[in-house]
């Protein structure tokens, strides 16, 4: 037990000597939860737009007002004719154009039919699309407004509710995913390159010489990082609760447990990277490519995976992150209980019980 | 004492498929003896050493090292043995304290031994300016050094030196040679694998691989003899050859 603390504490010299490490380690999760929280986002704000108005009338001046004082735009540019149209668009100072036909007004009350163009520039086809709709609320709000004295027969009023995530805040996705994607950085990676480094210098081959038993040299490599990686979890929830005012609805228990499993999951493929690759650079670059791009690109955290082709919604499930990022959503964002994520969970359990089992495996046939 | 064998290999084997690395070598240590195990690179001397080392498994023959069985009991034998690696094996970002507390501590070594260990070691190698420095800012001579200390922390009946002097320049070599000598005189075996046939000479005996097998083994004046030649290396060149 002794040799074993002895163990741990080298290991710590390691981690909290190399600066490298040291940033992965805390620079990386607050830097990458700040990132997708604030810079990150599918929202839009201020958005910078130009207004051409033909009529300049009671109307169209209410309108322009209501388009001003909502949070989603400022008017940038007032012009004057349609010349001037492309011209603020390839200068890239607005996204969208708004324009008030001649005789809005008049139109408006006369023929009961006004028009308005709104011109975005699709550069960006989220964003354009996401203008044009936040435009057309708008007015659909000020027609509204307008007609209330006025009883049309027939009308069908969809109403709307956004449940588990009213406000439609994109940063509450997010965090599953970047604690996700922390997770899996640093317990997966860090092992494999930390158990590679001792082949690398061949420190190794001195371990296996000496009493310590291999899988105390590996339980003794992976504890600094467990702990570590708890940490983690424990700064990404802190940070979203308090800066992003994301609301944990579940168990902070059953979230602690989950974490814990999912760090273990990690640390077995970090192993099982370890007992194949060579050199650190390898690694590294199996981590890197052979988790962190599929972990972010098919856990469903950024790309919903329903809409995928159907080959690559095959693929995601041999991807533990994805189920972790459904356990996750469930507890902090639905609230879920253990009856709910059970199947997520049983998944993870053989999983790491796969890797675990067959990074033992490799382990032997390396000792022969 | 000096009659006792404290490594008695017979027939020992081991094939990775069909490629048979050591072919039934057999032979005997003697208890503070230096033993040299010469071969040209891939003559199948790293694996035999590995399978005294209790970190190969050999695939038939018998070897027994400090006592003790390589089949039944290689864990009795790491608490037995010291090795130290062609790369001088050390944690290049801890301390040449904590490298010496580290690697005493995994051989069981408790605190006090680990501490009187080292201010003998700070004392005998004139370690006091450099006892707190990272082992990384050193140069080779002093990672050599340190690295068979680390070794021989343990008090291991059996130390073995995988190519010990790879790299470092002639003086650092000399040195090195006097710290075995000393170490072979209080009582502790030496088994050296080496590529400098200088190196050949100061060993008590020697045993030269090709192909997998032993084809000489005695001491180094007698081979000379035996082959007719001035210098271990005519007597190498002489066996490599064929």
């Amino acid at each position: 037990m002794k040799r074993f603390i002895g163990f741990i504490k080298k290991e710590f010299y390691h981690i909290f000597r190399d600066r490298r490490s040291l940033f992965i380690l805390f620079g990386m999760p607050i830097a990458q939860i700040m990132l997708f929280g604030f810079a990150i986002t599918n929202e839009i704000n201020n958005v910078d737009i130009a207004i051409l108005d033909h009529s300049k009338d009671i109307t169209s001046q209410e309108i322009i007002n209501k388009i001003a004082s909502s949070k989603y735009f400022s008017i940038k540019q007032l012009i004057k004719n349609e010349a001037e149209i492309e011209a603020v668009f390839k200068k890239g100072k607005v996204k969208a154009v708004l324009i008030f036909e001649k005789d809005f007004s008049k139109n408006l009350t006369k023929e009961n039919n006004a028009t308005i163009q709104i011109i975005t520039d699709a550069t960006d086809p989220n964003t354009a699309n996401t203008i044009s709709n936040y435009t057309n609320s708008i007015l659909q709000k000020y027609q509204q407004e307008i007609n209330k004295n006025i009883k049309t027969p027939y009308q069908i009023v969809p109403k709307t509710r956004m449940v588990y995530n009213p406000e439609l805040k994109s940063v509450f996705m997010f965090v599953p995913g970047v604690m996700t994607i922390i997770l899996m950085l640093v317990s997966a990676m860090m092992t494999s390159i930390s158990i590679t480094r001792e082949k690398e210098l061949g420190t190794m081959e001195i371990l296996l010489v000496s009493p310590i038993k291999p899988f105390q040299v590996i339980v003794g490599k992976v504890i600094p990082y467990v702990f570590l990686s708890i940490i983690n979890a424990i700064v990404i929830v802190l940070l979203s609760i308090f800066i992003f005012k994301m609301p944990i609805q579940g168990s902070l228990f059953l979230l602690g447990v989950e974490s814990v499993l999912f760090i273990i999951t990690a640390l077995a493929l970090g192993i099982l990277i370890s007992t194949i690759s060579a050199t650190q650079q390898t690694a590294m670059m199996i981590s890197l490519m052979g988790l962190m791009l599929p972990t972010i690109l098919l856990s469903g955290f950024i790309f919903p995976i329903a809409s995928m082709p159907l080959p690559l919604q095959v693929i995601s499930n041999i991807i533990p992150a994805k189920w972790f990022v459904i356990i996750l959503k469930g507890i902090m964002l639905k609230g879920v209980g253990l009856t709910f994520i059970w199947k997520e969970t049983l998944i993870l359990v053989v999983m790491t019980l796969f890797f675990i089992a067959l990074s033992i495996k490799k382990y032997k046939i390396r000792l022969e | 004492m000096k009659s006792k064998n404290v490594i008695k290999v017979e027939n020992l084997t081991k094939k990775f498929g069909d490629f048979t690395a050591v072919n039934k070598i057999s032979f005997k240590v003697k208890t503070g003896e230096i033993f040299g195990f010469l071969g040209a690179n891939g003559a199948g001397k790293t694996t035999a050493m590995k399978m005294l080392i209790g970190i190969s498994i050999p695939t038939s023959g018998d070897a027994q090292v400090a006592g003790f069985d390589v089949f039944k009991n290689p864990e009795d034998i790491k608490k037995n043995i010291g090795y130290m690696s062609q790369k001088f094996a050390l944690y290049d970002d801890l301390t040449v304290k904590e490298n010496i507390t580290f690697f005493g501590g995994i051989y069981g070594l408790s605190r006090k031994q680990i501490e009187e260990k080292r201010c003998l070691l700070v004392e005998e190698l004139g370690l006091q300016d450099i006892v707190n420095e990272l082992v990384g800012s050193l140069p080779l001579g002093w990672k050599q050094k340190i690295s068979f200390s680390v070794a021989l922390l343990h008090n291991p009946k059996i130390v073995f030196l995988d190519e010990p002097t790879g790299g470092v320049d002639p003086i650092t070599r000399r040195q090195f040679w006097e710290m075995i000598y000393k170490t072979a005189n209080n009582g502790t075996t030496v088994f050296v694998t080496t590529h400098y046939m200088d190196e050949a000479e100061y060993c008590d005996r020697v045993s030269i691989m090709v192909d997998g097998k032993i084809e000489a083994l005695d001491t180094p004046t007698k081979l000379k003899e035996q082959f007719k030649a001035d210098t271990m290396n005519d007597v190498f060149l002489k066996l490599a050859r064929g």
